[in-house]
């Protein structure tokens, strides 16, 4: 196992993780500066506990699957979420669709909260259920993406620099989130998520090759040629969507990369 | 149950947004799987021919989606 190899493992799963803690501190934010941090904090603290519990449940089974068919597995389900993450992404640098706005989606929840509230104080003296679940379920949702992403680019015996990833990926944006107490909007999301896209897809590639044993150029060093690969051919749709966006429309195509 | 269906729908969603983005590389998954060995090639190709694929489902799947847009 490379150096090579380990430090993209750590950066993927730092960048990936990056993504979606923002995400998921958005909304917590947005939940306790408009009802009321008690409950917000519990419901991200028991979705913080529900998936320790989670991991620490289903953690052990994985090193029992034989690592060909954990591999490819994970490989399979990488390359659905990168390569969704890449298009995405693409589309956006290419103006075909509006970019992730996090300052937007957290006025948008903070409005939808204080409606659901019907005008009231926020509540701080009890628990208040609509606190509670929204803010679980983002922590949630979005603390399976991370899992996943973690299992996904340590599939291959590198579990522990992909946790360390996350780990620093969580650590920050909490730190931030505390610093700041408003939603990150200054993290250039879709280039992350561009960046993202191309290092999960290549590790999807990867890891479904080793799955059905096809032998890699260069072994490990192979993907660094697919992130390399995937890169070009991101950058050139990009280029393609942008061009045609110009001839269909020449005032409004805005550079988003 | 609602929220069973609920949190079903959003982990179905993190992997699925296009469903012929998703059709696309489930078919050069198999193609690599069953058609790249019945073909003979050669075993050093089986990788890149994959990478291959997939860029090319990609860039035909984003071309489509900027036509359709636009």
């Amino acid at each position: 196992m490379s150096w090579a190899h380990v430090g993209t493992v750590i950066l993927a799963a730092f960048l990936a993780s990056l993504v979606e803690f923002v995400e998921a501190l958005t909304i917590v934010l947005a939940v306790g500066t408009t009802r009321g941090w008690r409950s917000a904090l519990i419901g991200a603290g028991a979705g913080a506990l529900f998936l320790t519990v989670l991991t620490l449940a289903v953690g052990p089974a994985l090193q029992r699957i034989p690592l060909a068919s954990l591999q490819l597995v994970v490989g399979v389900l990488l390359l659905l979420f990168g390569m969704r993450w890449l298009r995405k992404a693409i589309l956006r640098a290419g103006g075909v669709i509006g970019l992730h706005d996090e300052a937007a989606i957290y006025a948008k929840q903070t409005a939808a909260l204080a409606r659901h509230s019907g005008g009231t104080p926020p509540l701080r003296a009890r628990l208040d259920r609509v606190s509670l679940a929204t803010s679980f379920k983002a922590v949630t949702l979005e603390g399976l993406e991370v899992i996943f992403i973690v299992i996904a680019t340590g599939a291959g015996g590198l579990l522990a620099p992909a946790a360390v990833g996350a780990a620093l990926a969580g650590s920050l944006v909490i730190l931030a989130g505390l610093g700041l107490r408003r939603p990150v909007a200054r993290v250039p999301e879709n280039t992350l998520k561009f960046a993202v896209g191309v290092l999960l897809s290549a590790f999807g590639v990867f890891w479904v090759g080793e799955g059905l044993r096809f032998p890699w150029p260069g072994e490990d060093l192979a993907l660094l040629g697919l992130i390399a690969g995937f890169t070009v051919i991101a950058l050139l749709a990009v280029a393609a969507v942008r061009r045609s966006a110009a001839h269909a429309s020449p005032v409004h195509v805005r550079r988003h990369l | 149950m609602n929220a069973v269906a609920t949190a079903l729908r959003d982990l179905w969603g993190l992997f699925v947004e296009d469903a012929s983005l998703t059709l696309g590389i489930l078919v050069c998954l198999v193609i690599a799987a069953f058609a790249f060995p019945a073909l003979g090639l050669r075993d050093a190709w089986r990788g890149p021919g994959l990478f291959v694929l997939l860029a090319v489902i990609l860039l035909e799947n984003v071309r489509r989606t900027s036509r359709r847009s636009g």
